[in-house]
């Protein structure tokens, strides 16, 4: 009885606990996975400077409720084994409340079951495969940002829309499984939308290759109408230069999704005509943002620490932390705690709106993020020593994200050609 | 159509073999003399390419002639070679001679590592991309496609200058027939009176100086970003597995084999293109497991 008595005491609780407010901390330590060292850290830097500028930022206001904000930083370049025993060691030795997994796609993919072992609050804040929530069903994880379907999707709307007598296309991405990944579902999107397009070439160039002479030969051979490169950092410099040389940047259009992370470095190379993603809303020179004051202030100290225009990783790493603060504040007022437990907080994200830098995120029920994609095409602009972006579209994240239980691979293969016209694209030209 | 295919790819292959080429039989050379896998060779390519587009870019703000570019690029390629690889060799290799390979190849790797650092720490991690050599000679048309006289012209150029040089020193020379004693037989070259010490230093300081120079070569072409030394000495280790470690011209077929290889995958079966120079080495390997040129060794008793 008295035993019997005790045990339903202690489930009660437990119970009790479990949806009462955590006991405040001290600081709030967070762990973020990112690239310092390898190719990938021309992501990973800015994602980290980003961080550091932001946390500084919010601790200056007081924190997150009256919490100041510890990050610490986990290197995704050294690899997967490393990463995970890392990523362990900061959720429990350090007691990370929250973690933000990563940039590269299948260390996402490898550390989502990991959060989940460990029940952290794990925030997807910069990786791109579809896979993580069409394949997965998680309750720890969730992702501020958008993911390839969309991001390939608006990049093939944008092109049809505005060059609509191409006939072929080739496609040069780089060989590995992001590379492969983007091609597949832009060429999935791209044939629901214009059926009769001809694919004259898939090449996949090695990750990191130092010559692309063959396949700027193939690309003069076959004279493509449209040539689409998924590729980024030194990569993506390096075929950019190198086409550049031999006078092939001019002869078809140009597709370059992940391009605006390129713009600054490439300088004089890129010429007018190519068509510009930017993996979400993200532009320095952002059309409906670069008159708020927060945007213009934190774009000219990015400048100052830097030296260089912010990129995408930059914005989703605004995108995540705001989203992080925005959840602890409404958990703390839903359940009118000072500090929210870690259920409460994990509510708090469903449904969740929130702003970065640039537009409004909001957060699904599958924890999959709803962010706008914004597509433009390069000038020449006298104003900047390298190309800008005009002629600029924005994609609702809502009508080009692949509904709630429905795989991108398969939902892309039946969109209409007339979402390339929906009245809720927003578009952006100088001439007006 | 099928030997213009063959035209094209190898027009295609030769600046990307020529510049393995370089890296290789660096590597290659400093194996055969030294007896050690140095896996830090990938840094000294690395770090020649980023002092070489440092003095690029240095020339764009001073306003010289970019044609100096191009000494410059020697230039960089000697100091990286002497006075890096001079240190590396004086302060730590020489402590592992004849100590067991996994040792040998556990330190080059750190010290690989130690360099990888050191890149980030001095130029960063963003991508450097100096295109003054790449514009500065302008294309030539062939068969309707645009070539780049550097690619097509300069970096092979150099590289044969490099070959004919190393086979003319190595063949015709007192320092070169040493060398080649000591590549051949160490034991014997030693007793003869050779100054191993000496052979050694200098065989690494040139070895170094190749790397450094295929990086410098490759800095007019392509983008500087951290890792770029690690995709290169896996390739060149491969050259020089296949060319027979220690083998100068070995080595040039070899390079010449993978980019000529790459090009026509590239052209004929894109899904091979990264699998070209493995298949290759091992192709190679299963037929002559020393390697294409290896000569054979008399067993000792």
């Amino acid at each position: 009885m008295i035993r019997k008595s005790i045990g339903a005491l202690c489930a009660a609780m437990l119970a009790a606990s479990s949806s009462q407010a955590a006991e405040k901390p001290k600081e709030l330590v967070i762990g973020i996975t990112t690239f310092l060292s390898g190719p990938a850290s021309v992501f990973g830097v800015p994602g980290k400077n980003a961080a550091d500028m932001m946390i500084a930022d919010l601790n200056a206001k007081g924190g997150i409720l009256g919490v100041p904000v510890r990050s610490i930083v986990i290197d995704e370049g050294a690899g997967a084994n490393q990463l995970m025993s890392e990523y362990r060691r900061v959720v429990l030795n350090e007691k990370a409340e929250v973690m933000f997994a990563s940039v590269s796609s299948a260390n996402c993919l490898a550390l989502a079951p990991v959060a989940e072992d460990l029940e952290v609050p794990n925030i997807l804040w910069d990786c791109s495969s579809p896979r993580i929530f069409e394949d997965n069903k998680y309750k720890f994880n969730v992702r501020t940002q958008a993911h390839t379907g969309a991001e390939m999707l608006a990049a093939a709307l944008y092109l049809v829309k505005n060059k609509p007598n191409f006939k072929t296309v080739a496609g040069v991405n780089q060989d590995y499984a992001a590379g492969r990944d983007q091609w597949a579902l832009f060429l999935t999107a791209l044939k629901a939308l214009k059926p009769d397009v001809q694919v004259v070439a898939e090449l996949f160039p090695k990750f990191g290759a130092p010559d692309y002479s063959t396949e700027i030969s193939r690309i003069q051979a076959l004279k493509p109408d449209v040539i689409v490169n998924t590729s980024w950092g030194g990569d993506l410099d390096t075929f950019v230069q190198q086409a550049a040389a031999r006078g092939a940047m001019t002869q078809g259009t140009y597709v370059f999704p992940l391009g605006e992370s390129s713009l600054e470095r490439l300088g004089n190379a890129l010429p007018a005509g190519v068509v510009i993603g930017a993996r979400g809303d993200h532009y320095f020179d952002h059309p409906k943002h670069k008159s708020d004051a927060a945007f213009q202030d934190f774009v000219k100290r990015y400048r100052e620490k830097t030296g260089s225009y912010p990129i995408y990783p930059v914005f989703h790493m605004s995108q995540a932390m705001s989203a992080m603060q925005k959840a602890y504040e409404k958990a703390a007022v839903d359940n009118k705690v000072p500090w929210p437990s870690k259920e409460q907080l994990l509510a708090a994200f469903k449904n969740l709106s929130f702003h970065g830098l640039t537009s409004e995120v909001s957060i699904r029920d599958d924890s999959q993020g709803l962010e706008d994609q914004l597509i433009g095409t390069t000038v020449r602009n006298p104003a900047f020593n390298f190309a800008t972006l005009d002629n600029i579209a924005i994609y609702p994240g809502k009508l080009v994200t692949t509904p709630i239980g429905q795989k991108s691979a398969e939902w892309l293969t039946k969109i209409k050609s007339d979402l390339a016209n929906d009245p809720s694209i927003e578009l952006f030209s100088a001439k007006q | 159509m099928f030997l213009q295919t063959v035209l094209l790819a190898t027009l295609d292959g030769l600046s990307y073999g020529a510049q393995v080429f370089l890296v290789a039989v660096g590597l290659s050379l400093i194996f055969g003399v030294l007896r050690i896998v140095n896996v830090a060779h990938g840094s000294f390519y690395a770090i020649g390419a980023y002092v070489a587009a440092s003095f690029g870019l240095l020339l764009a703000a001073s306003g010289l002639s970019p044609w100096l570019s191009y000494p410059a690029m020697a230039l960089s390629a000697v100091l990286v070679g002497v006075l890096l690889g001079g240190l590396l060799e004086v302060t730590l290799l020489r402590r592992i001679y004849g100590k067991e390979q996994v040792l040998q190849l556990l330190v080059t790797f750190a010290v690989f590592m130690i360099f990888e650092d050191l890149q980030k720490a001095i130029w960063g991690v963003s991508p450097y991309f100096v295109n003054t050599p790449l514009s500065l000679l302008g294309t030539v048309n062939i068969l309707g496609i645009n070539y780049s006289l550097y690619q097509l012209v300069v970096v092979p150029a150099f590289a044969v200058v490099v070959l004919l040089t190393l086979r003319y020193v190595l063949r015709s020379t007192r320092i070169g027939r040493i060398v080649t004693a000591v590549t051949d037989d160490r034991e014997a070259a030693a007793a003869m009176g050779v100054d191993a010490a000496k052979v050694y230093l200098l065989t690494f300081m040139i070895g170094a100086s190749l790397a450094a120079f295929g990086g410098a070569l490759a800095s007019g072409s392509t983008s500087l970003v951290p890792g770029m030394g690690s995709g290169m000495i896996i390739l060149s280790f491969a050259v020089a597995a296949t060319a027979g470690l220690g083998r100068i011209e070995g080595a040039a077929v070899a390079a010449l084999m993978i980019g000529l290889g790459r090009s026509i995958a590239v052209y004929t079966a894109p899904e091979f293109d990264v699998l070209v120079p493995y298949l290759i080495m091992f192709v190679v390997l299963l037929i002559k497991p020393q390697g294409l040129f290896s000569v054979p060794q008399t067993r000792k008793v």
